[in-house]
């Protein structure tokens, strides 16, 4: 008895296994070639375009924001990874064109077309808002109780789903869009700033510090966050656990229309399977930032938007091996630093 | 893990085996006579049959609608190695057939420039490329398909399921554009990009030669691999290496309590599910006769799964039923619905264009109403249905609802 007593005590640590460690050490050198290979990339094209690429990169970085925040809004609470909200973005888009296209008509800079804008981003919200809500009743709610991959094939189900109507909707080509932003920009030292890129940052950080007030401030996003932690647990202080999922769809849901929005009116294009690439990336980056947590999936969305926006502007590998460079962030990451930047490590290795 | 129970669940008591034949004979001989009467009604009945029967056949079910629907039955079967038996959700499966397709184009075809090099192969003496018999490029492509399985799934198989989907998509998409952007690697074409590898060698199977439209023959090397295929997958699942992977599968916590070596066991689930792949890339490669990058897209990885879901997670017959009927739809059963059903009702419907909504309703269908497939297996069924409460306290258990 003593003995297996002592053993427990003063065992020590198990060793780790050599392929553990390889697989750790070649991350470790892959990470500072990547580095290296970085810094000599910006010696030779000088800091500005360095900076210009990174703006550039910016811009997308605050709308992967947008849609990272409903991955990880819809993660953190019920464990899922939410395929389909990538095309719910794309249809955000497509709705968004619609909206101020064919029914406000508005294609210029103007009074009415800055009006229209707000129209249209309370509206594709509202509808963005509502499909992924009725997604949660339809589908996911049924599978509340369903092994782990019952609610995952659903969701690579939706996202089909989703796709297709994005494709009735929006043909098989992808269609170009006139703006109501205004064009051009202004210059800080060099570095070309877009008045669009200031559009976006105008119209994402409110929403982000609304998000963030709801989460943390409301009675609901207490309720969220309850719901969070446990179940069962929020069930018995009387939370409605069915209606704070559903809400939690809706905001996220909401968010991805708003992203859906500005990307159509700063790139100007829709395309039925936007979504899944813009998607994953967005799922990168809420992975990057630690997932189901909030900051962490704006700060991933940016710091992968910085990457891609170098990675095509330098170029360091051109645009043609984007998805591969965003992959292969994600897969590293995944491997040697599952919990994110900000997540908490769990003792669960995920 | 939305329910742990903490009763076990009860296999159902396993048929005893008939006297006689044994299940192998018994299931060998089946396949191969209906491959005959297949190859039969292709081969010598058809040809020969009068033209309304002729047009019937060759609107509804063409031979290379055929040949395509048991490549991607070798595939599903693989995947159902990997998903159904393992339960691991891998979302980028098209990569190792991506893998095999490409191996055919090096091994089998004029590609690789300034070597002439032929190995029991089927080219004429002197044409540059590198020309393997075929049955050795199936075994090469079903090394390498291993061989990637293995790298990607040693680093990753640690991973909740969730984590493991995204990163076998990962994987997938990745694989897809290294192979799409193969022309310019460092100033070396590796694979004519996105223009893709044609045209392939001749199979030459003893002393057979058979040309691209020698479908019927075709079809028979299909079958045989299928054949391989099914042998395989039912043999690992009733020995020990199925039991483990059925194990993993119901409760991976449980399994490495009972001595399963969790990793080795995932790993060879994967590299069993990517030889199939492997074996399914260069059959597909050999029948439409090139290796193009456009073909190997996360669709396919869907459409691969939706398959496996459809027919039964876990059961090869329900897979290949599965395999059948949706590889079918996608080819050609679609199209030609459509057409008879714009004749007849004077619509101008695009069929074809609705398979994404399609193949996205059978697999949340599928998830919400039945989610142990069409031929479920016994198991899988047990597996897959939610226990209501007052049976599991029935058994004693605590209902512990841990996080949906």
């Amino acid at each position: 008895m003593a003995a297996t007593i002592t053993l427990r005590e003063g065992a020590p640590k198990p060793k780790t296994p050599v392929w553990t460690l390889v697989q750790i050490w070649v991350g470790r050198l892959v990470l500072v070639g990547v580095a290296v290979w970085m810094v000599y990339k910006l010696v030779q094209v000088g800091p500005a375009q360095f900076f210009q690429s990174a703006v550039d990169g910016l811009s997308n970085g605050t709308l992967y924001a947008l849609i990272a925040l409903g991955y990880t809004l819809v993660y953190g609470i019920i464990e899922l990874i939410n395929f389909a909200h990538g095309d719910l973005f794309m249809l955000g888009t497509i709705f968004s064109a619609w909206v101020l296209s064919d029914v406000l008509n508005q294609s210029t800079v103007s009074v009415a077309g800055w009006l229209s804008l707000v129209v249209a981003l309370v509206a594709v919200m509202a509808i963005c808002g509502s499909i992924n809500g009725t997604i949660e009743l339809l589908a996911y709610r049924r599978l509340r109780r369903a092994p782990k991959l019952a609610p995952l094939i659903t969701a690579v189900g939706m996202s089909f789903i989703l796709q297709q109507v994005g494709l009735i909707l929006n043909g098989s080509t992808p269609k170009q869009w006139p703006s109501v932003l205004p064009q051009g920009g202004f210059s800080i030292g060099g570095v070309q700033i877009a008045w669009t890129f200031i559009t976006v940052l105008c119209v994402t950080i409110p929403l982000l510090l609304l998000m963030s007030f709801i989460v943390q401030r409301t009675r609901r996003g207490k309720a969220m966050r309850a719901t969070a932690q446990d179940q069962d647990a929020a069930r018995l202080m009387g939370i409605n656990v069915n209606r704070t999922i559903s809400f939690t769809f809706i905001l996220g849901g909401a968010l991805a229309g708003a992203a859906g929005v500005m990307y159509q009116q700063t790139v100007g294009t829709t395309a039925y399977n936007l979504g899944q690439q813009l998607g994953l990336i967005a799922f990168t980056a809420a992975v990057l930032g630690g997932i189901g947590n909030l900051t962490g999936a704006v700060l991933g969305g940016v710091i992968i938007g910085v990457i891609q926006g170098v990675n095509e502007g330098l170029p360091l590998l051109g645009q043609r091996w984007s998805q591969s460079v965003v992959f292969t962030v994600l897969i590293l990451l995944i491997i040697f630093k599952p919990e994110g930047i900000l997540g908490k490590p769990t003792t669960e290795k995920v | 893990m939305a329910t742990e129970v903490t009763t076990a669940r009860q296999a159902p008591p396993t048929r005893r085996r008939a006297r006689g034949l044994s299940y192998n004979a018994k299931w060998a001989i089946g396949f191969a006579i209906a491959a005959f009467v297949v190859f039969a009604l292709y081969q010598w009945f058809l040809p020969n049959a009068n033209a309304n029967v002729q047009s019937f056949f060759n609107d509804w079910a063409p031979m290379s609608v055929l040949d395509e629907c048991m490549v991607w039955m070798i595939c599903a079967l693989g995947l159902n190695v990997v998903v159904g038996y393992a339960g691991l959700l891998d979302l980028g499966y098209v990569a190792f057939w991506a893998i095999g397709g490409y191996i055919a184009g090096w091994f089998f075809s004029d590609f690789v420039f300034g070597v002439s090099w032929s190995f029991f192969g089927s080219a004429r003496p002197g044409e540059p490329g590198i020309h393997v018999n075929f049955l050795l490029v199936l075994l090469i492509a079903a090394g390498f398909a291993a061989l990637a399985g293995v790298m990607i799934g040693a680093p990753t198989l640690r991973l909740k399921s969730d984590y493991l989907a995204l990163v076998t998509l990962g994987f997938g998409e990745i694989t897809s554009q290294v192979f799409r952007n193969g022309d310019d690697i460092f100033g070396h074409n590796l694979d004519n990009g996105t223009r893709g590898i044609t045209p392939l060698d001749p199979i030459k199977i003893f002393g057979f030669r058979l040309g691209p439209f020698d479908l019927t023959y075709q079809f028979l090397v299909m079958v045989f691999l299928v054949a391989v295929v099914v042998f395989v997958s039912l043999r690992l699942r009733h020995g020990r290496l199925g039991r483990a992977w059925l194990a993993i599968r119901e409760d991976e916590l449980a399994a490495s309590m009972m001595g399963v070596p969790l990793m080795r066991t995932k790993l060879a689930a994967y590299g069993v599910g990517a030889v199939a792949g492997g074996l399914g890339g260069v059959a597909f490669a050999a029948h439409i006769n090139a290796v193009i990058p456009d073909r190997f897209d996360f669709s396919i990885s869907i459409t691969l799964l939706a398959m496996v879901v459809l027919g039964g997670m876990g059961n090869v017959w329900g897979v290949m039923v599965g395999a059948l009927v949706l590889a079918w739809i996608n080819a050609n059963g679609l199209k030609q619905f459509g057409t008879t059903f714009n004749s007849s009702f004077h619509t101008n419907i695009n069929f074809p264009s609705y398979n994404f909504g399609l193949f996205g309703l059978i697999l949340v269908l599928m998830m919400l109403f039945r989610r142990e497939g069409l031929i479920p297996e016994a198991r899988t069924k047990l597996l897959l249905r939610e226990p209501d409460r007052a049976m599991l306290e029935a058994h004693g258990a605590e209902v512990d609802e841990v996080e949906p």
